[in-house]
């Protein structure tokens, strides 16, 4: 959590000193939700997110320094600076994304758990994996969302859907644009458990998410989990946040996920505080040595903006030279001479 | 990674005179690294990519449709069997899921309906209910469950029940099949292939009647085949499937009933390459899908006039097959082509402009294109005669071209 929290804030810093550009989400706040449930899952469990993704990469196990690097546009980002800031990709942590419209992630994720149930059931490997999609409150009111709900529950599909209910789509109160905003009862009516949890407690985000994970493992299908949450900022770096109300916000500050779980520990004693305060500066060393890194990346090359369009270049046909057709100066079908 | 698979056939056009159909194709029943491929070139000789010729080569010289000169012999003895155009998708479906586990369809009533053209029927009895999937009627959703399936491992087919269906699944075809592998960073290829009938039937409505190549074009990273014949549909079927890029397979809700006489063997086509149906002189006449008949009809009409087309099947929508269309182009110096889809924007303004960009040298003529009327189909009858070219509009614009 501690290091969600430091990168973003560290990415506020960077964006303001022109290192990135464009949309960039903070997750400030909403920490105790990507904590509470990727901390739980193996690495070959699957997390699909949407454009609010950093601190989701980070705690699936993406290195703080290839995120910086990536949202700096460098090539040695993760997506080698071609996904940016709304789509973080790692397949070595199992991580799809990364999605710039609401809902796209979900139907994406509703796959990922198809697979786990295919090769279960078709290829008999010994599969369990389970897929876990975050979204948030705007997208509960999106078709996709309540199709791929649909769907899950009718093939029991191992997913859980995560919404990250903030209460906020921009500027839009959740209370403004939902006829009924208790999502969790939602679950339900397609034969999901909905489950409505504190987003700003870890701890309880974590009982909450043991048990439908664990649930999705067995098999027993999808689970819908509404975590109230906040963010403490904007909905991205361009956002004013003029709309929403000083009270609002101070009240869900004094919530810190951050602060609420380090006096939970220091009043149980669990850690002592000389370990807490090691921990922080780690965790500031990293985040300042994962933008040294990104700093002094080198930015792609302009050989790199044509790799990567297609999985399979070479099928692009055979000219009479012998050689691949689009690396024939006359082959302008997307691949011209840049 | 996956091996990639590359097999290439070459279809040698019928010489007006003779009716001999030869067909060479070279077939190979297990995947082999690009660098062995072999190639047959328009001339008849044989080439390898890396210059040396593999060992083991199953040269298959004469097969499909029927020569003039066996009239004598019974159906028994020909080589191959006949079926119509959708058993034959059925066929290239059936052989690519029995070799490969991770193949599967979804799409609405593809499993216990058999499809809503029969493509998949019988496959749900023989594979299970989870390969063929019969999906809720949510195409944006579970055409991206496909895409996320083909980034966690499978290789689905997706199919449109109508390939107009398939715009509500835009999105997830746009952003996320298309980009998806480029956005990542080259981390997760999606290998789906997305299939449906398109194209303009009887009588079905302006919303049954779309042709969706023209809207699918410009989306960077997916790669778009049009099948014509039982022949090209079971090729390009298979090698859709087996190719790493997210392929759109469109078929024509007309053609499903061709029937013809494909090989015993196993074959594959090359996704990227144009089909010779017709060498000739006078003119190149590019086509693809339905209008290929309309235009082999109106070159019945032509050839009796003395004119010598060249009829060029493009199955490759993209990317085009610029090296067949360019030798035609350099060969005849005149060009036109036939579309089903609509002026603005279609697949004929793309070719268009890729000939001219790249053979304007050659050309003795403007290029010609004959495509539908930019309306919405009509349910009349008449009226939707009038929407596509017809035979007619072919020879008169032939020999315009040639005045």
């Amino acid at each position: 959590m501690l290091l969600g929290r430091s990168f973003e804030d560290m990415c506020a810093q960077m964006y303001y000193r022109g290192k990135m550009f464009g949309f960039v989400h903070l997750y400030n706040g909403q920490e105790a939700v990507s904590t509470g449930f990727i901390r739980l899952l193996t690495d070959r469990d699957t997390v699909v997110s949407t454009y609010r993704d950093h601190v989701h990469a980070l705690s699936k196990g993406v290195p703080a320094r290839a995120v910086m690097a990536e949202l700096f546009g460098k090539t040695t980002g993760c997506c080698r600076g071609q996904g940016g800031s709304m789509h973080m990709f790692s397949r070595e942590h199992n991580l799809i994304g990364g999605f710039a419209f609401i809902g796209e992630g979900i139907p994406v994720a509703t796959g990922a758990a198809f697979s786990s149930k295919y090769r279960r059931e078709v290829l008999k490997e010994s599969c369990d994996d389970v897929t876990v999609a975050f979204f948030g409150d705007g997208t509960c009111n999106n078709g996709q969302f309540f199709e791929c709900l649909n769907m899950a529950a009718l093939w029991k599909l191992p997913i859980v859907f995560v919404v990250e209910n903030n209460l906020w789509a921009i500027g839009m109160s959740h209370f403004r644009a939902t006829s009924d905003p208790e999502i969790w009862k939602k679950g339900p009516p397609f034969g999901i458990p909905g489950v409505h949890v504190d987003g700003m407690d870890v701890l309880k985000v974590r009982e909450v998410a043991k048990e439908a994970i664990a649930r999705a493992r067995r098999g027993d299908g999808p689970t819908l989990v509404e975590c109230d949450t906040y963010r403490f900022r904007g909905h991205s770096l361009a956002d004013p946040d003029e709309l929403r109300n000083p009270d609002e916000k101070a009240h869900y500050s004094s919530r810190d996920p951050i602060a609420a779980l380090k006096n939970y520990i220091l009043e149980h004693s669990l850690v002592p505080e000389s370990k807490l305060k090691a921990i922080e500066k780690n965790i500031e060393e990293l985040v300042e040595e994962a933008v040294e890194f990104a700093d002094s990346s080198p930015a792609p090359p302009r050989s790199q903006l044509l790799e990567n369009v297609f999985a399979d270049p070479k099928g692009f046909g055979i000219g009479s030279d012998g050689k691949y057709r689009c690396e024939d100066p006359g082959f302008t079908q997307g691949t011209a001479q840049v | 990674m996956a091996a990639v698979l590359q097999a290439a056939a070459l279809l040698m056009g019928f010489q007006s005179g003779i009716e001999r159909f030869r067909l060479r194709s070279v077939l190979r029943s297990s995947p082999v690294p690009l660098e062995r491929a072999l190639v047959v070139r328009a001339d008849g000789r044989l080439s390898a990519i890396s210059g040396v010729m593999p060992r083991s080569v199953r040269l298959i010289p004469n097969a499909v449709a029927a020569k003039a000169d066996t009239t004598g012999t019974s159906a028994a003895s020909k080589p191959g069997h006949e079926l119509l155009l959708f058993e034959a998708l059925r066929e290239g479906l059936d052989e690519e899921m029995e070799r490969d586990p991770r193949v599967c369809v979804m799409g609405e009533d593809v499993g216990h309906y058999g499809g809503s053209y029969k493509v998949t029927r019988g496959l749900a009895s023989k594979y299970g209910d989870l390969r063929i999937l019969d999906t809720p009627i949510a195409e944006n959703s579970f055409t991206g469950m496909g895409i996320g399936a083909a980034m966690t491992g499978l290789r689905p087919v997706i199919e449109g029940m109508n390939m107009g269906f398939l715009l509500l699944a835009f999105n997830q075809i746009s952003n996320n099949c298309g980009m998806l592998h480029y956005t990542s960073g080259g981390q997760f290829t999606i290998p789906v292939v997305i299939r449906g009938p398109g194209g303009v039937g009887r009588q079905l409505g302006a919303e049954h009647s779309q042709r969706l190549e023209s809207y699918f074009q410009s989306i960077p990273g997916l790669q778009m085949v049009a099948c014509s014949t039982p022949y090209n549909a079971k090729g390009l079927m298979k090698a859709a499937i087996r190719s790493e890029n997210p392929v759109v397979l469109f078929e024509h809700v007309l053609l499903y009933n061709l029937k013809e006489r494909i090989p015993d063997e196993e074959y594959m086509l090359c996704l990227e390459e144009a089909e010779m149906v017709r060498p000739g002189e006078h003119v190149t006449i590019l086509t693809y899908s339905r209008m290929r008949y309309h235009v082999m009809q109106a070159a019945k009409t032509l050839i009796n006039k003395g004119y010598d087309p060249e009829v060029i099947d493009i199955r490759s929508l993209k990317p085009f097959d610029l090296h067949t269309i360019g030798n035609s182009v350099k060969k005849t110096h005149r060009v036109l082509i036939v579309e089903e889809c609509m002026r603005t924007g279609g697949i004929g303004a793309s070719l268009r402009s890729a000939i001219i960009d790249n053979f304007w040298d050659y050309l003795d003529a403007p290029v010609m294109c004959l495509s539908s009327q930019d309306v919405p189909t009509p349910y009349a009858g008449t009226l939707e005669e009038w929407t596509v070219v017809q035979p007619v509009q072919i020879v008169a614009a032939v020999e315009q071209l040639c005045r």
